[in-house]
């Protein structure tokens, strides 16, 4: 494998690994700051797929269409802590995995009722559609590059929110210890929901810019919702650093498993048993890396301080 | 006693209600499709075809009146055989047609056949029962699962490649795809490579495919996967340097989400919505028009499947009674398929032409499939040959 080949899979498993970064640190926040499991979330990424596809057919511009879906994904999100999230706070795990399951059957479904069953596509908006020429053989989409740097902004962005701004101290304080920060006299609930709208907001965001390149259907957030998890628990919950730094390390452990694993195990077998048991051990890698966190770091690689 | 007055009349209402359903629908069909989740467009579009050619002959097949039944099994094996038994068992349909895909064919393929009731596939045709567990109640109106795949291997050595490189996901399909592929292919593969099912990012594929040297490409990537594919293929700039040819990865279901990335891409199939027979210009017009979209192969087989039954309906004057006339008549295929020549193998399965098809844009922007040129005539499937029938 040539050096190119590698950079190639390094590049394409940042850019899969910030995509995860974007849902699961919503996802995390959720989880982590209000003790509450939102399976829905996956949805959320699928609403902002479809968002950019409605939003790009009615106004002809991938831009405008991008504000108009971050705006009605958080409106949504809003929406959705309004009607359904806020009544399950106090409720056991149990009613919250159903209630916002029942949700992502809901939404899957409405997804169909609307846009029809098929795999629908967006196309790149023009100034992004190019790919950069690396070696002879080997091109680089700008898309992917540009999803790239806006992933890096985003989690850098978010990082220091939740670290140096008064809300980002709410909230990490929020997460530890709720009935002390409400003692002080400041609206738990109120941040609740800025935390939800926000993290809808981002998985809706990771639709959007995962669109072009993934296409969009019905129950598309599904199995992302699943290494969402994995990340979560993989970085440890409620924390952004973990969920940063997990995503990145899944992302990569993915890429780089699915096409190294075969051609290392190559060397020992042969290469049809190479074929055959390749694949199914790389989809299994990460599961395989949450499990070794599970044993040797229960709280995750870096755990929110304070978690309980 | 007004209750009993009213109920005296309700059961007799009811009585010639139920009287006048067995006398107006002397005909009972069954369908049982995929009609939920992003494959629902496959099932959609063999109950479109079918429809097509019941309403084109009044709602009446060999002159008797048609009653449909459709199901949707959901994708799982468990509904799939649900559904199925209570359509022979409770509804007592006269034919079965089904199904998408070959895993719901195996779960309601056992009591189907075991109530002697005639199962037609519109398009799932596995080799499981091609071959010596071939069976009198069954029927295959599209292909061996095989075929598309060795079909295209000659397609490959017809276009001149010399290396091609393989890819298909992790599971039977995609692997016996792989297979049928290198069984008639002469050139080298360069790399054989297989994805998890519903596959997201093929950027890594994408990658050593081109590093590997090869000037074509094979892959089976249905439905979303083929959609996705295309996309970054595209994206990657590998549309200069490489073709690109499959199977059930360009087709009319997963074209309107392609778009140009996909034109010019070569594929292997028994039909393509463009072909010139008269027969088949009559029902893709009618198709398009009626529904508005260009119809696949798999509205294309229901639609043929439709007229089977027509024809066979018609040789026994109606009767369904007797099973071995039924059969009898099925077997002639005396109907003219909007394919060209269409006669079933001693294993039920089809005997037809294969053709090389390439993907155009049409002059008011939408996509199909277009027949190139017929690859290989009178093509049989490979496993007849163990079928004791």
């Amino acid at each position: 494998m040539s050096f190119t080949l590698f950079l190639i899979l390094c590049l394409n498993g940042l850019q899969y690994g910030l995509l995860l970064f974007l849902i699961a640190a919503g996802l995390t926040l959720v989880f982590g700051v209000m003790g509450f499991i939102n399976l829905a979330h996956g949805v959320q990424y699928m609403v902002g797929a479809y968002l950019i596809f409605a939003f790009t057919a009615l106004t002809g511009n991938f831009w405008s269409a991008l504000i108009l879906s971050l705006a009605m994904a958080l409106l949504i999100g809003l929406l959705l802590e309004y009607a359904v999230f806020r009544h399950l706070y106090g409720r056991s795990h149990l009613d919250q995995v159903l209630a916002t399951f029942g949700i992502i059957i809901f939404l899957n479904e409405l997804a169909k009722v609307l846009f029809g069953p098929a795999t629908l596509t967006i196309a790149t908006p023009e100034i992004l559609s190019g790919s950069i020429q690396l070696t002879e053989q080997l091109r680089y989409p700008v898309y992917r590059l540009a999803t790239i740097g806006v992933g890096l902004a985003m989690a850098i962005a978010l990082f220091l929110i939740i670290s140096y701004t008064r809300t980002g101290m709410l909230i990490r304080a929020g997460s530890t210890t709720p009935e002390m920060v409400a003692a002080l006299g400041v609206n738990i609930k109120q941040l609740f929901r800025i935390v939800f709208g926000v993290g809808a907001m981002l998985a809706g965001f990771a639709g959007i810019i995962a669109a072009p390149i993934f296409a969009i259907e019905p129950g598309m957030g599904d199995n992302i919702l699943i290494i969402a998890f994995v990340v979560i628990i993989i970085g440890g919950v409620g924390s952004i650093s973990g969920a940063f730094v997990a995503a990145v390390l899944v992302g990569l452990i993915d890429t780089l498993g699915r096409s190294l694993a075969t051609e290392l195990l190559s060397f020992v077998f042969d290469s049809s048993v190479a074929n055959q048991i390749g694949p199914a051990l790389a989809s299994m890698l990460i599961y395989i890396l949450m499990a070794a966190i599970l044993v040797f770091r229960p709280k995750g690689l870096l755990p929110a301080k304070g978690a309980s | 006693m007004n209750t009993t007055i009213k109920s005296a009349a309700t059961a007799t209402a009811l009585s010639i209600m139920m009287a006048t359903s067995s006398l107006a629908d002397d005909l009972k069909i069954g369908m049982v499709v995929t009609l939920s989740g992003p494959p629902a467009a496959l099932g959609q579009q063999i109950v479109d075809g079918f429809q097509l050619a019941l309403d084109q002959k009044r709602g009446m097949l060999g002159g008797q009146s048609v009653e449909l039944i459709v199901e949707d099994d959901e994708l799982k094996p468990d509904v799939a055989l649900l559904k199925a038994t209570s359509l022979v068992e409770r509804e007592e349909v006269d034919f079965v047609v089904g199904t998408v895909f070959s895993n719901m064919l195996q779960a309601i393929f056992k009591p189907i056949v075991e109530s002697e009731t005639f199962l037609i596939s519109p398009n799932a045709g596995p080799s499981t029962f091609a071959g010596k567990n071939c069976n009198p109640f069954f029927f295959v109106t599209s292909y061996q699962n095989n075929q598309n795949a060795e079909v295209s291997g000659m397609v490959a050595n017809k276009e001149g490649f010399k290396n091609v490189f393989v890819m298909a996901p992790n599971y039977q399909a995609g692997r016996d795809n792989v297979k049928g592929f290198n069984q008639t292919f002469k050139g080298t593969v360069t790399d054989e490579v297989f994805t998890p099912l519903g596959h997201q990012d093929f950027s890594a594929e994408l990658a050593r495919m081109s590093t590997s040297g090869a000037d074509a490409v094979f892959t089976f990537m249905p439905g979303g996967m083929g959609v996705r594919l295309v996309g970054q293929f595209d994206g990657a700039g590998l549309n200069d340097s490489m073709k690109f040819m499959s199977v059930f990865t360009t087709d009319e279901t997963t074209l309107p989400g392609q778009k140009d990335a996909a034109v010019g891409f070569l594929a292997a199939g028994n039909w393509a919505p463009d072909m010139l027979n008269e027969a088949n210009k009559a029902f893709a017009s009618a198709f398009e028009k009626k529904y508005g979209y260009i119809p696949g192969g798999y509205a294309m087989q229901a639609y043929d499947t439709a007229n089977l039954i027509d024809s066979a309906i018609t040789k026994t004057g109606g009767a369904t009674d007797d099973k071995d006339a039924l059969r009898a008549a099925l077997r002639e295929a005396d109907f003219t398929s909007v394919r060209g020549d269409f006669s079933f193998n001693n294993n039920h399965y089809p005997v037809q032409n294969f053709h090389a098809l390439k993907v155009v844009k049409r002059e008011d922007g939408k996509f199909h499939t277009s027949f190139v040129r017929t690859i290989v005539e009178d093509y049989k499937d490979s496993f007849a040959g163990d079928c004791r029938m």
